[in-house]
Order: structure tokens, then sequence, then C-alpha cells
């Protein structure tokens, strides 16, 4: 191991500040991973342990339900958000300034400069057209709206590793008589795995964050969990909540484990 | 420029444009083309019950900057709105500065962890935030409020001998949005540094220069596209922000996202809510322009 | 030729059969809807309930004008039904086929926004009074000026609600004139008191069941139903009712125009204002129903609650909200601003 690299890369008072990060980060999960076994029906003074949260959850089909519903839309939005935004990223980088290529940087970054009500508010009068005019009512206007607010969070990880990304490795790949589908696919695709994967997570999460404009576009039978959640805070907000968070949490951990497990293997 | 060089160029735009064209499709038709609707709103007369009545009113474009005195009519400077304005202007800012100052030595971590290790520390960040985001600011709340988790410890410690005020204050909001949008800056910094060559800096210090001048003349340009990135991302969305100030910000001091849900909700007034929208758009846009029209020519004189 | 008929009007009447046990969609306010209620519903009818949540009228109004969502009952205020009937939105019900509307109670039978409960079937009503931690302050708290005119023990300890409409009717009515005023002199005075006021608040937030439970909180301008629920977890808190003059709000079930689902939806509105399924209704939110008779079903502690049952003295000051327009909208949206800049 490169133990040389270890010593230089270190700027003093980095790890400390990172580690501060850590713990202020997992802080609240870990009180709301605690709250979920409070025996009090309150998310925010301490009764003693208890499973009611996890009992009520399962037996509440709403909640099933919207958790589903929610995991379902933020996938289905991250995966089409991040293709897409690879590909725009792919033609807005790494070639010689082109007309319009400002104005396609600022097309994709629309979504990120609209207060979320105001996106919230045009997408519900606009799909209210398409719904009467066609019938439909499914779930494809939710997916549409969150793939397309994702995109800038897919995008710019996706160009911030692309960009300055050396060129003389696919430039030797075509001297290669490599064709440019090889040239990307064996070259610059592998490098570029870890912006797509960043844009991929940050797409999912806050797909799997929204609320407004998910209220807005909802049609009937269509609540996510923070919809479900919103509709809570007037009245109580009850530490079922926290249990579902928890189980998801805990499905995270097993999945990266074993990708974790998994890619290892392969090595 | 010989005809070849010609073609190649041309063939290059068009190839930008063809890649390019999928993602803007679907962003017209599900995110900037229905806002053609929030444009058209804004000058319009607002409907009685909400929504709008057709025809044609510049009212609302006035009532950004000047409100007509409820009670004896005279125009004057809409100093609410103004308030709020640059409430939420601040906080961002402020929001966006500390992201960055915490948010670059963890992504540094990441970084330069073994690189099977740094998947595992990319998913520390990101798995917060697979729990939903009303329940994460719950979560702060019991940290921050008068008798939570850090006023008890501060107390127990005879650090504070009077509980810190924190919950319902700006402080709150900066921490609680500083919480939510930390990872929008981590991953994209952590994008620009992975590929960041590590030699740099031994050559670097072979040359003598401090820390502090090898951040600086060697680390910063070359993140700068990650730093422009995360500060994209972190700042336009607090300037929006909705659900963070509505919950640690107790409801008292508005930031302009709520103000235009406010007109689009209990006030009635879509057309204000829509040039208010459309000012903000304009603003963010045009700062966004030149930060990142400034940002390339300095990468550029730095070749 | 007969053979082929007689078996398409088969198809025709079981796919009909199949729809009209199928389902139906209601949008009500989140949390609101007890689920006990929506199974007991299916065990009777065999019709599935789907309920989609909404946190605001003004959302639910916005959402159901733009169409297409396919809602078949949505459950407004009183103030929003005057509007939900004029923009053509929901229907008149056909009272036939409601056999059971006779069971509501006659004060809320002939109610100024629906006269004769034409289109709609109460859900749930209430109050929006104060609720005060007795421990903190043991003054008078029928009152307004615990909020409009915080004493010095509770300065920078009470909580509103950010409700435009019910605080601003609060307000008007605490500085003497009628909610919904257009009178300008008038509201210039509730503008100047709610600013002097502002800075005596804490916050303007929701979740003061819990909050007051725990003690974060200890006055609160809010809703009956939540300071009863604060009040069994911690007996200190006491609900007070403004002599001044207080909120009544009702939500209510309406039937709209582009329903799809109508007879399914005209038996939920008939099962509804059946008393035994009223009192499920109110078991979960803790507000009282406009049914009659079903009080004998609700639970015990419901029953003489202070929170709910409004005392004979106070009976005369509680005002149900008028749907404000004009003037009176602007001023109250331009105070209100001006209250949060």
């Amino acid at each position: 191991m490169a133990t040389k690299g270890f010593v230089i890369s270190r700027l003093p008072g980095f790890n400390p500040i990172a580690g501060l990060v850590f713990a202020g980060l997992y802080l609240p999960i870990i009180i709301l991973v605690i709250y979920s076994f409070n025996a009090g029906r309150s998310v925010a003074s301490w009764e003693g342990f208890s499973l009611q949260w996890y009992t009520v959850a399962w037996e509440n089909d709403a909640v099933k339900a919207a958790t589903v519903r929610s995991l379902y839309l933020a996938a289905s939005a991250a995966v089409i958000s991040t293709f897409l935004a690879t590909l725009a990223a792919l033609g807005t980088t790494r070639r010689k300034a082109f007309g319009g290529q400002t104005f396609i940087y600022v097309m994709i970054n629309q979504p990120l400069m609209v207060p979320e009500v105001v996106s919230a508010v045009a997408l519900l009068i606009f799909f209210a057209m398409i719904k009467q005019a066609t019938g439909y009512a499914g779930m494809g206007y939710l997916i549409a709206a969150h793939s397309a607010f994702c995109i800038p969070f897919a995008y710019l990880p996706i160009r911030a590793r692309l960009e300055g990304m050396d060129m003389t490795l696919e430039t030797a790949a075509s001297d290669l008589y490599a064709s440019t589908w090889q040239a990307f696919r064996f070259v610059t695709l592998p490098l570029l795995l870890p912006g797509i994967f960043a844009g991929m997570m940050l797409a999912f999460v806050t797909s799997l964050d929204d609320v407004v404009i998910t209220v807005f576009v909802k049609s009937a039978g269509q609540d996510t969990l923070p919809t479900y959640m919103l509709g809570q805070i007037r009245r109580q907000v009850t530490a079922e909540i926290n249990a579902i968070s928890t189980v998801l949490l805990a499905l995270t951990v097993l999945l990266l484990t074993l990708f974790v497990l998994l890619t290892r293997k392969k090595d | 420029m010989s005809p070849a060089e010609q073609a190649e160029i041309t063939r290059s735009a068009r190839n930008g444009w063809l890649l390019s064209a999928p993602a803007l499709v679907v962003l017209t038709l599900a995110a900037i083309g229905p806002l053609a609707i929030v444009v058209a709103y804004s000058f319009m007369p607002a409907g009685e019950y909400g929504n709008v009545a057709w025809g044609f009113s510049l009212e609302a474009w006035q009532g950004i900057l000047f409100t007509k005195d409820i009670f004896d009519g005279s125009l004057a400077w809409a100093d609410a709105n103004l308030t709020i304005f640059w409430r939420s202007v601040k906080l961002s800012v402020l929001t966006t500065v500390f992201a960055f100052i915490v948010g670059f030595p963890t992504a540094w971590f990441i970084a330069t962890r073994p690189p099977k290790a740094r998947a595992m520390w990319l998913f520390l960040i990101t798995i917060p935030f697979w729990t939903n985001l009303l329940i994460r600011t719950f979560a702060i709340t019991e940290i921050i409020r008068k008798e939570g988790l850090l006023n008890t410890i501060l107390l127990k410690l005879h650090i504070i001998s009077q509980p810190f005020e924190m919950i319902y204050t700006d402080m709150a909001v900066f921490i609680g949005m500083t919480y939510v949008y930390l990872p929008l800056m981590v991953l994209p910094l952590f994008a620009s540094l992975d590929r960041f060559d590590m030699r740099l800096l031994e050559a670097a210090y072979d040359l003598y220069a401090n820390p502090w001048q090898v951040l600086r003349r060697v680390i910063m340009p070359i993140v700068k596209p990650g730093i422009i990135a995360g500060s994209i991302l972190v700042f336009v969305p607090s300037l929006g922000a909705y659900v963070t100030p509505r919950l640690l910000g107790g409801g008292k001091n508005m930031m302009i996202g709520n103000f235009i849900e406010l007109q689009f909700g209990q006030g009635r007034n879509w057309p204000l809510g829509a040039s208010l929208s459309v000012m903000l758009l304009i603003i963010v846009t045009g700062a966004l322009l030149v930060y990142v029209r400034y940002a390339n020519r300095e990468t550029r004189n730095g070749h | 030729m007969k053979k082929l008929l007689s078996t398409v009007a088969l198809l025709l009447a079981t796919a009909g059969m199949a729809q009209a046990a199928g389902e139906l969609q209601l949008y009500n306010w989140g949390d609101y809807t007890n689920p006990e209620l929506l199974k007991k519903f299916e065990a009777e009818t065999g019709i599935k309930v789907t309920v989609t949540d909404y946190d605001s009228n003004d959302t639910a109004l916005a959402k159901v004008e733009a169409g297409g969502s396919g809602f078949d009952l949505v459950v407004p205020s009183a103030s929003f039904i005057q509007i939900f009937v004029e923009k053509g939105l929901i229907q008149e019900l056909d009272l036939s086929k409601i056999p059971n509307h006779k069971n509501i109670a006659p004060e809320w039978m002939n109610v100024d926004y629906d006269p004769g409960r034409k289109f709609t079937v109460p859900w749930q009503w209430g109050t929006t009074g104060i609720g005060v931690n007795q421990t903190a302050y043991s003054g008078d708290i029928n009152t307004s000026a615990i909020f409009m005119d915080p004493p010095p023990e509770l300065v920078g300890k009470v909580n509103v609600t950010p409700e435009m409409g019910e605080v601003l009717a609060l307000a008007t009515m605490y500085m003497g004139g009628k909610p919904c005023s257009d009178d300008a002199e008038l509201m210039k005075k509730v503008r100047d008191k709610l600013l002097e006021a502002k800075p005596k608040w804490i916050s303007m937030d929701y979740g003061m069941t819990e909050k007051m439970s725990n003690n974060d909180i200890v006055a609160s301008e809010y809703w009956n139903g939540a300071m009863f629920r604060a009040r069994l977890a911690n007996p200190d808190v006491k609900y007070g009712y403004p002599k001044e003059g207080f909120p009544i709000w009702m939500d209510q079930v309406a039937l709209l125009k582009d329903a799809k689902n109508v007879e399914e939806a005209y038996k939920f509105l008939d099962f509804i204002a059946v008393p035994e399924n009223a009192a499920l209704i109110s078991s979960f939110a803790r507000y009282a129903n406009g049914i009659a008779g079903s009080e004998e079903f609700m639970p015990a502690d419901m029953k003489d609650a202070p929170e709910i049952v409004i005392p004979a003295e106070f009976k005369d000051k509680g005002v149900f909200l008028p749907t404000c327009t004009g003037k009176a909208q602007e001023y109250i949206t331009a105070i209100w601003t001006e209250l949060q800049k």
C-alpha cells in the first residue's frame, strides 16, 4: 500500500472536521431510531421501550402502500434522470464551445431555480389538462415530474466528473481503431462511473424527499410517504413514521453490505 | 480554418445537441414548459378565491416592489417583500458557505480513503437521506429544542447556565438547511476530488509549498467544477426552501419559498405568487450565468 | 342474436356491478379518517375506499378545480363550501339516496353556507380557542388577550397557529369587529395590535398536542380537539373560549361533479350519517360530529369534555367564519404578510 499517499494527502484539521460532520449527520438519525422504540405516542418525549409502532405501521395499509410507492417512484425517477443526465453531460462537456451550449446548461439547471411550489402549480394545471384530455391518471405524471426535477441533481456530479477527465485515453483508444462506442464503453464509462453513481444517489434521495410537487401532481390514491406525513403535521406526528424510517434505514444498510460483499468477491 | 476542421466542429456541435435532446425534451414537458403558464399568470388579475381571472394586469409586477397602502391607497415601498427576499438570500449564502467549509474536508477525507473504502464512506454520507426530510427535521428539533439533547448536555457539563433559545430562530433554519443540503455539496466535491492526482501534492511539497498554498494553488483550481456544482446545488434549493423554515423557524419569519406558497394558498393572490417566482427565477438565472462565466474564465486562465 | 344480446347485457350488468361493488376515492385532510370506519364500510358494502391526503383547503380547491385527478368525495371547511358551489365543483345531493340524512342534528341542518344540507354531510366540527398550561399562568384564559396582549407571565411563550383566516378572525373580534371586516379604521387597529403582539410570541407553528404535553410550549392559540388530547397527556393544560368571540369550524363531505363512483359515494354519505359510524369518526380525531344521537357511542372521556362541549356561557360567542372576499381578503393578506416579514 502506498502509505506515502496518505501522509501527503493529509491536510491539517481536515480529518477532525470530517469526523464532526459524520457525527452531526448521524446524531438526528440515531435519535429517530431510538424514538421508533418509544412506548409513548409522541416523537418528542421518551416513555419507555416498546415495539408498538412497528406493529402499528405494519398494520397500516395506507402507510405501507405509501412507502412502496415512494420507493418505486424514487427508483424510476433516479434511473430515468441519471440516464438522460449522462447523455446530456456527454453532450455538453469536452467539446469545442458550440452555439446554444449555455442555453442547454441553463435549461438543464432550470428545475433547481424554480421554487417547488411554482413548478407544482404549473404542473398541476398542465397535467390536469392532459389528465382530462386522455383520461389517464396513473403514476406516469409523478414519474415524469420527478425525473425532470432530478435531472440537474444527476447532471451536475456527472459533469463535474467529466470535466477535465483526461481525454488522452480516449484518443489513444481511437488511435487503436476502437469504435466510438467501444471507446465509450471500455474507456469513458468506467472512468465516469463514480460520477454516475453519485448522480443517481442524489437523484434518488431528492425524489424521496419531495413534498410540494408531489402534493400537487398526485392523483387519487397516490400518496407518498412525505405527503402522508405532511397530512399528520397539523394533528400529531406519531412514531409510526420513525418505525418505517428505521426499517428503510436497516434495508439500506443491508443492501450496502451486500453490495460491498459482492464487489469484493469480484475482485 | 480548413473545411475539414469546420466540418468537425459542426459535427461536434450536432452531437452535443443530439445527446442533450432527450433530457431537454423531458425537461420541456415536465418542468420548463409548464412554467410558461406561470409567466402568463403573472400578467393576469387575481381571481376572487385564488386562481386567476381572465384579462391583462400589471398589478402583480407592481406588487413586487410597491404596495398600495391598504388603508390610504398611497403607493409605498413593499418593505415586507424586500425584507423576506433579503433574509432568504442571506440565509442561503450562509448555508452555502458553511456547507462548503465543512463539506470540503469531508469530501477530501472520503477521496483520500483507499479506493475500496470510498464507496462505503459515500454511502455513509447518503444513508441519513434515505429517511424522510420531515422526520429528519423533527429529529433536529429534538436536539436543539429548549429541553433538547444539546441543552441538556451543555447544562449538565456546566458549560452554560441557561438553556440556549435556538429553536424558532434564523440560526435553527440555518443549521437545518446546512444539514439537509450538505450531501449536495459533498458529492460533487468528491466527484471532482476523486480524479485528483495526489502526485501533484508531492510535487508541490517538494517545491516547499505550505499546506495553505497547496490548498489554494494546487487543489482549488482542480476541484473548481465540483465547487461550482456544489454551491449551485446548495444555494438554489436553500433559496426556495419551504419545509425547513416552516418547521425549524417556527413560522414566525418567512423565507421567499414560504412567501410564494402563501400567495398560492391562503393569500389567494396567484398572480403575485407568479410574478415573485418569475422575479426569483430571473435573479437566480442571472447570478448563475455570471457565476459560471466568471468561473470558466478563471479556469481557462489557469491553464 | 338474442342470445348474444343477452350475453352482452349480462356482461354489461356484471361490469356495472363490479364497479358498483368496487371503489371510492375520498380526498380528505391528512390523518383525519379512521381506518376502522373504512374497514366497517367495506365489510358492509364491499366498497373499498382509498383516501388521499391534503393539508389545506386551498390545495384541495386548486386540485379539484384543475380536475382529472379522479376523486369522488372531498371534505372542505365551511368557509369553502360556497366557493365549491359557486365554481360548480360539487353537485347537489339527491337526498332520497341518503335516508340517514335525517340524523343530521337540527343545529347543523340549516347552516348559512348550505341551508338544508343540500350539498354536504357533516364530518367533524370544532372550535379555535386558547390552550394554557395552568402552572405557567392561572388567570382568566377565556380571552384572546392571551396572545393579543399576553400577560407578563406568558410574554415570549405563546404560540399562534400559522392559519391566516382564523388568527385574523380572532384578532378582529378581539378589537371589537366581525370576521372579514372591510372597515379600514378597524383593520388598521387590528394590524397595529398584531404587530405589537408578535414579538411576544415564541412561534407560529402546529404540533401543539405534543409541545403542550411535554411543556415545550405553555400557551397557544389552537384547536379544541388537540388541546383535549394534550390535556389527557398533561392535566395542567386547559382550554379557553375567548369571550370576545371565537371561530367555530366544520368540515363536511361533498360529492364532486366529476365523480366517477357516484353510487358508492352516496352509500358512503349515508353510512357516515349513522350515529354509530359518526362516533367512530369522532373517536379517531377527537372532534365532535354533527350527527344527532352519536354521543352515546362516543368514547366516555369525550362525552362531557369541556373542550368538546362548549359551556353554555360561551355558546353565543362562537362564530362561523364566512368566506372573506374583495377588500376584506386584501386586508387580511396584507396584514398577514406584514406580520411575517
